[in-house]
C-alpha cells in the first residue's frame, strides 16, 4: 500500500473543522495530486454536513456538493483524492456504516475528537473486494507521533466488515 | 440510442482511466446494463447482490436526478448525458447499524427487509418520504393508518372537523371515545400507537387557496381524501402548480375511483372533469350514504399508490382510472389522457395561481338555493306549540323513504324531494304547511319552490328532523 500524504496545513485544516463542530461529525473533500507514488493532499474544502438528524454520528455530503468539489478540483488543476469526516468521541477507524458507503479508490480520512479535541488521524481504502477497508498510512515528517487510534477497538470495528 | 456516462475518479480505473464512456440504451437501465457489459469490474461499486443500484448511488440524466424521472425507466435520447454520483456518507456507529434504520425498526419492518423490492434502501426512502393525508375522515383512516405502519417517515394530516358518531362507521382512525376531539389529534393519537416513529404533522385548518401552497411546500406526495368539489379542485391545481402526484380517490354509495394525478406524463383531475358538476347535483356522501367499508377498499389503493410512488416501484394509476363497484365486487379501468388544453397542465395554462374554488364550483348559487329568508322559518318548539294547541298543520317531510323509516314526525306526510312535482296534488295551497328534511338544507329548496309557485301559508322547519330531536321529541332517533 503506497502512503498518502498530507500538507501541513491540510491537516491543521481538518483538525480545526473537527474541533469546531464537535460534538457533531464534519465533513469535507481532500484535493490534490495522484502520482505513482501515492496522493498527496494539498488542499482540503469543508462540506455542510447535509444530514438534519443524527449529525453526531451521521453525515452525508449531497450529490450537489460533491459535484462542486469535483468541479473545484478541475478548476485548481487537481483530482478530487477523497474525503474526510470526524468521529465525535469514538476512535478514527472505519465502522460498518462507513464501509457500507464508500467508494474504491478514494481516500477516507477519519479524525478522531475526544470531548472537542483532535486527536488520532488515520487514512483508509476500500479493498477491491468491497468486504473491509484497509488502512493508507499517512506520511508526515517527524513532528507529529503515529496515531492510528486504539488498535483493539479499530480491529473490532472492522471485524464488523 | 448512443449516450455518454460520466464516470466519476475513483471508478475510472475499472473503464481503463477515461472520465466517460459511451454506451447503448433506451433507457437509463438499458444504458447501465451496456456499461456493465463492456466493464464488468464497475458492477459491484454501483449494484448490490440483488441487482440494485447501491443506495449511495445516485445517477443524473443531464442535470437531473433520475429519482425524480422515472428511475431505471427513464428514456433516454441521443446526446443525453448520464452522470454517477457517489452520494458520500458515513460516521461511526454499531456494525449492526444498518443503514439509518435502529435495531428497533428493523425488526418492526423485517417484512418488508427481506423483500428485494423493497429491502434496507427502500424501507430507507419510505423513512425520508413527506405525505400529506388531505382529510382524515373515510379514505384518510385507512390511509394514515397504513401509511404510518408501513414507515412513512413523515406524515402530514390536514383537518379543520371534530369526530362525530356518524363518522364512526367507516373512519376507522377514529374511536368511540374520540366523538367530540379534533380529528388531526384524535388521528395523530392513532397513528402514535400504531408506530412511534412516524413523525406526525397536524394542519387542522381547512385547506384553501391562502393556505394549500404553504402547507404542500414540506410534503412530496400528496394523497387526497376529500369529500367535496371544491377541495378537489384545489388540491389538483396546487399538485399542479407546486409538481407534487396527487394520489386521487373518491367513494359514493358503493362506487370508488382512484387514480393518480399530476404527474408529468399524466393527466390531471380537470383533464378528466374540466368543470365541476352542477351544485346540488353530486350528493356528498353525508346527503347520499356511503357504504362503511368502501373507503377501506378505496382509500388503500390510495396508500399503495404512495408507497409505491415513494419506493419508485411497480406501475402506478398514473394515466389510468381505476373504477370499483361493491355491489357487483368488480373493478374497471380506464386509460385516461392528458388533455393539451387543460387550463391548469395543459399547453397553454391559464390557471397560473389558486382562485377561489367554491366560486368556481357554484357553491355560493348552492347556498342561495337553501336559504331561506327568516320570516318563512319556523323553530321546531314553536311548532310543537301549535301541534299541542290543536292548530292545524300540515306536515311535509321531503327526505327519502329509507330517512322516514328510520324517524319520523307524528302525522307528516312523506313526499320526497325528488318527486315533488308528481306529489303536488297532494298538497293544499289553504292550509299551513310545514316542512321538514333531516337538517333544513333540502326542505328549504322545497319552501323556495313551493313559494315560487304561489304556496304563501309554507314555512321549512329550522334545523330539520335533527333539531326536532334536539330541542322536542327526544324519543326520534338522531342519524
Amino acid at each position: 500500500m503506497n502512503e498518502i500524504r498530507i500538507s501541513d496545513p491540510a491537516e491543521q485544516s481538518i483538525r480545526r473543522r473537527g474541533a469546531a463542530t464537535y460534538p457533531q461529525e464534519c465533513c469535507g473533500a481532500l484535493l490534490g495530486r495522484a502520482t505513482d507514488s501515492g496522493k498527496v493532499v494539498t488542499e482540503v474544502i469543508s462540506i455542510e454536513n447535509a444530514r438534519t438528524e443524527s449529525r453526531e454520528n451521521r453525515f452525508l455530503i449531497e450529490d450537489a456538493d460533491y459535484m462542486r468539489a469535483e468541479k473545484e478540483a478541475d478548476r485548481r488543476g487537481l483530482a478530487l483524492l477523497g474525503f474526510y469526516h470526524s468521529h465525535p468521541d469514538h476512535p478514527a477507524a472505519p465502522s460498518r456504516y462507513d464501509l457500507e458507503h464508500a467508494f474504491p479508490w478514494f481516500s477516507y480520512v477519519i479524525v478522531a475528537v475526544r470531548q472537542g479535541v483532535p486527536e488520532a488521524m488515520t487514512c483508509w481504502v476500500l479493498t477491491e473486494e468491497r468486504d473491509r477497508f484497509v488502512e493508507e498510512p499517512i506520511a508526515r515528517e517527524s513532528r507529529a507521533p503515529r496515531a492510528g487510534g486504539d488498535p483493539d477497538r479499530a480491529s473490532e470495528a472492522m471485524e464488523g466488515a | 440510442m448512443a449516450v455518454k456516462v460520466l464516470i466519476p475518479t475513483p471508478l475510472r480505473s475499472y473503464v481503463g482511466n477515461v472520465s466517460s464512456v459511451e454506451v447503448q440504451g433506451g433507457t437509463v437501465g438499458e444504458a447501465m446494463n451496456d456499461l456493465l457489459k463492456r466493464h464488468d469490474g464497475i458492477r459491484k461499486h454501483l449494484f448490490d447482490a440483488q441487482g440494485q443500484l447501491r443506495s449511495f448511488v445516485n445517477l443524473y440524466v443531464n442535470d437531473e436526478d433520475i429519482r425524480h424521472l422515472s428511475r431505471m425507466q427513464t428514456a433516454l435520447k441521443d446526446t443525453d448525458t448520464i452522470t454517477i454520483i457517489p452520494s458520500v456518507a458515513g460516521g461511526r456507529g454499531s456494525a449492526s447499524g444498518g443503514v439509518g434504520l435502529s435495531n428497533a425498526e428493523i425488526r418492526r419492518y423485517s417484512r418488508h427487509l427481506i423483500m428485494p423490492e423493497v429491502g434496507l434502501r427502500g424501507q430507507q426512502r419510505l423513512k425520508s418520504a413527506k405525505v400529506l393525508c388531505v382529510g382524515t375522515g373515510g379514505l384518510g383512516s385507512p390511509l394514515a393508518m397504513y401509511l404510518a405502519a408501513a414507515g412513512i417517515g413523515t406524515l402530514g394530516l390536514v383537518d379543520f372537523d371534530v369526530v362525530d358518531e356518524s363518522n364512526l362507521q367507516r373512519q376507522i382512525i377514529h374511536g368511540t371515545s374520540d366523538v367530540g376531539k379534533r380529528k388531526v389529534l384524535s388521528a395523530k393519537e392513532t397513528i402514535r400507537d400504531i408506530n412511534p416513529e412516524v413523525n406526525v404533522i397536524v394542519h387542522e385548518t381547512r385547506l384553501s387557496s391562502e393556505n394549500a401552497l404553504e402547507i404542500l411546500r414540506n410534503y412530496e406526495i400528496v394523497a387526497d381524501g376529500t369529500d367535496n368539489f371544491p377541495t378537489r379542485y384545489l388540491v389538483n391545481d396546487a399538485c399542479v402548480l407546486t409538481g407534487k402526484p396527487n394520489v386521487y380517490g373518491s367513494i359514493f354509495r358503493f362506487e370508488g375511483q382512484a387514480s393518480v394525478f399530476c404527474d408529468p406524463k399524466g393527466p390531471c383531475y380537470r383533464c378528466l372533469y374540466p368543470e365541476p358538476p352542477p351544485p346540488g347535483l353530486v350528493p356528498s356522501c353525508a346527503e347520499g350514504g356511503v357504504l362503511g367499508i368502501l373507503p377501506g377498499i378505496i382509500g388503500l389503493v390510495q396508500a399503495t399508490e404512495v408507497v409505491k410512488l415513494a419506493l419508485g416501484i411497480g406501475e402506478t394509476l398514473v394515466g389510468r382510472l381505476m373504477l370499483y363497484d361493491a355491489l357487483s365486487m368488480r373493478f374497471r379501468e380506464m386509460r385516461i389522457r392528458k388533455n393539451p388544453e387543460c387550463p391548469v397542465c395543459g399547453e397553454n395554462p391559464t390557471i397560473k395561481t389558486l382562485i377561489d374554488y367554491d366560486q368556481f364550483c357554484g357553491i355560493p348559487d348552492l347556498e342561495a338555493q337553501q336559504r331561506v329568508e327568516a320570516e318563512f322559518e319556523i323553530e321546531p318548539k314553536e311548532l310543537a306549540r301549535k301541534l299541542a294547541a290543536g292548530e292545524d298543520v300540515f306536515i311535509l317531510d321531503v327526505r327519502n323513504p329509507d330517512e322516514y323509516a328510520i324517524s319520523r314526525i307524528e302525522n307528516s306526510e312523506l313526499i320526497p324531494l325528488p318527486t315533488l312535482l308528481e306529489g303536488m296534488n297532494r298538497l293544499d295551497s289553504a292550509r299551513e304547511m310545514v316542512v321538514h328534511c333531516h337538517t333544513g338544507i333540502r326542505s328549504a329548496q322545497a319552501v323556495n319552490f313551493l313559494r315560487g309557485i304561489g304556496f304563501t301559508r309554507v314555512k321549512n322547519l329550522r334545523g330539520g328532523i335533527d333539531a326536532w330531536s334536539r330541542e322536542v321529541d327526544p324519543a326520534v332517533p338522531r342519524y
